[in-house]
């Protein structure tokens, strides 16, 4: 894991028929940095995820991952170069058991050949996995299924992942168990955008941070910049 | 050893049935008349060609409902290579297997590309089969409406390479092409492309987002769908020695290629096979049935299956083979193995 994985995203739109979900949305992202996104329901924010993992269609702008433009690269080509997603709301293979959905996640030619390692690996960062190893995976609780989850997508060997919500729906002490493990990848410099909408504890985690309102960013700064800025108290925060 | 991993996870009574099944089936035709042989074959033909299909639709989660389309091309392209050029059934499926794996990843391509998915995207094969049947009745020189008819020819014995031969043969010929399907699928669902199709019918987004090419993957399971049902095509043409544009484009043969592994169990290896055991013979003894009571009613078999689906899909709506097969076991349970014998068991 090492620190390479940077992301420029310069002048980005995106439209579903005429409807423009991101317009112009430029950041950029430091190699190991944690970069949060903040926003209301529909400000965008999964959709700029899913434009970036290529899934999406993009209408302007470019996307820079590492020095290389991958604007418009089929989403299995941006895996190959190291950018991996913990999609929204837990996507993991159902009926697949836990082993079987970690295995699926060295896909990708550069982490096949490490898989065996990278599997003792994530047992051992997830010991509930370890004791569910032959369960189906839609059979774990929301909590597990998220580890497995981020465990599969580390199976990857990504540079750089995209968080999506993976707060969303756990209990208080799995969510604490989610921020503990993204602050741990991301002491070892695993470079991280996270979107969330529990704005306190990822903005307590970011280096930088943006808002993003109606597919503009509206606001960006360090996390506690904008953990201090009125505007960003006030209407995520509540305070 | 390769039989082993073609029996991994079926329990000792399972193989054990299963060969002398098979045993059974081997020698059957040296007692048995010629309308029991026809039925079996029958079995094998459904058995194939509803495997081929569980292959896009079971393994990757695409549906279709439109593989008659690949059965008539299959059958047409072969019944004229072989009118026309003289050759065989066997080296005309080396033309019609990739002419229909072609034809099939075009269709899959339009419909991915322009992101016609799930129940549209099924809408539009049918629309291609149909189009195709239409077509066909104006194509005169293979016969148009009026049907194209194969010379049979009699008198020389049973001859393997032109297909030309006793009933025996064929229903040789038709189970081992079952049986063939049957190793094939059991092979590719364990293999690196098996799982991504399981992925992709489990969840596209994850699977996408995990790196694995979609395109690729779905456009290869409708690639070997068609082109296995293609194989399908040809023994129907030289097995009835007739062929009608609209019996082999039917809509109804694409239902009926898909009553089988539904019956049977989608998505499972041995469900397909199971699902043309009990389908045929049902569809068929009610017929017989009927006409033994002097009653002629035109479209039993049809409501025989329409029933038999109502049934299927509120009581055993994974189907029949997940749940007998671990109730009589004949394969271990899921769970109790390293489930990488899910695929076939539950």
């Amino acid at each position: 894991m090492s620190g390479a994985g940077s992301l420029i995203v310069e002048g980005l739109s995106v439209a579903y028929g005429d409807a423009l979900a991101l317009d112009h949305v430029s950041l950029s992202v430091r190699a190991g940095e944690v970069t949060t996104l903040i926003g209301t329901n529909g400000a965008g924010k999964t959709t700029l995820i899913r434009a970036i993992a290529g899934l999406l269609p993009i209408r302007h702008g470019q996307i820079v991952y590492d020095g290389q433009e991958i604007t418009g690269r089929p989403s299995h080509r941006i895996c190959d170069l190291g950018l991996g997603q913990v999609a929204e709301g837990r996507q993991v293979f159902p009926s697949l058991s836990v082993r079987e959905n970690l295995l699926m996640g060295a896909v990708i030619p550069r982490a096949r050949s490490l898989a065996n390692a990278t599997y003792a690996a994530m047992l051992e960062l997830f010991p509930r996995l370890r004791e569910r190893l032959t369960q189906a995976a839609g059979t774990l609780s929301g909590g597990e299924q998220q580890m497995l989850a981020i465990a599969r997508c580390l199976m990857g060997q990504p540079r750089l992942i995209l968080f999506d919500e993976p707060s969303l729906g756990l209990s208080p002490a799995m969510a604490s168990e989610v921020f503990r493990i993204i602050r741990r990848l991301k002491d070892q410099g695993m470079t991280i955008i996270l979107v969330e909408q529990n704005v306190a504890a990822s903005l307590a985690l970011a280096d930088q941070a943006y808002v993003l309102e109606t597919g503009r960013i509206t606001l960006s700064g360090t996390g506690q910049t904008l953990l201090r800025d009125p505007r960003v108290r006030e209407a995520y925060l509540g305070l | 050893m390769l039989t082993q991993d073609l029996f991994e996870g079926v329990t000792p009574r399972g193989k054990m049935l299963f060969t002398a099944g098979l045993g059974a089936l081997l020698l059957l035709p040296e007692v048995a008349d010629s309308y029991l042989i026809s039925i079996l074959t029958l079995i094998f033909w459904f058995a194939y060609v509803g495997q081929a299909w569980n292959v896009m639709m079971g393994f990757a989660g695409q549906l279709s409902l439109g593989h008659a389309l690949y059965v008539g091309l299959g059958g047409y392209g072969a019944a004229a290579l072989y009118m026309h050029l003289g050759l065989g059934p066997w080296v005309g499926m080396l033309v019609v297997v990739p002419v229909c794996a072609l034809v099939g990843m075009a269709i899959g391509w339009l419909g991915f590309r322009f992101g016609v998915r799930g129940v549209h995207f099924a809408l539009l094969t049918i629309a291609c089969a149909e189009f195709t049947r239409v077509a066909f009745d104006h194509i005169t020189a293979l016969g148009g409406s009026g049907g194209l008819f194969l010379p049979v020819v009699g008198g020389r014995g049973d001859d393997l390479l032109m297909l030309r031969g006793s009933p025996q043969l064929y229903y040789y010929v038709m189970l081992v092409l079952a049986l063939l399907a049957l190793a094939l699928c059991r092979i590719v669902t364990r293999t690196r492309l098996g799982y991504f199709w399981l992925a992709l019918r489990e969840n596209p987004d994850a699977a996408a987002a995990l790196g694995i090419p979609l395109l690729r993957v779905k456009l290869l399971a409708v690639g070997l769908s068609a082109g296995m049902t293609a194989v399908g095509g040809v023994f129907y043409a030289f097995y009835y020695n007739n062929l009608f544009p609209d019996q082999v484009f039917a809509m109804g043969r694409s239902i009926e290629i898909l009553l089988g592994p539904i019956v049977g169990g989608i998505g499972t290896v041995f469900g397909p096979v199971l699902g043309a055991m009990i389908l045929t013979p049902l569809g068929e003894g009610a017929s017989l049935l009927l006409e033994a009571l002097g009653i002629t009613l035109p479209g039993t078999k049809q409501v025989i299956y329409g029933l038999m689906l109502v049934l299927i899909i509120c009581f055993r709506p994974a189907g029949i083979w997940p749940w007998l097969a671990v109730k009589a076991g004949l394969v271990v349970p899921p769970g109790e193995t390293d489930l990488r014998e899910k695929g076939e068991a539950e």
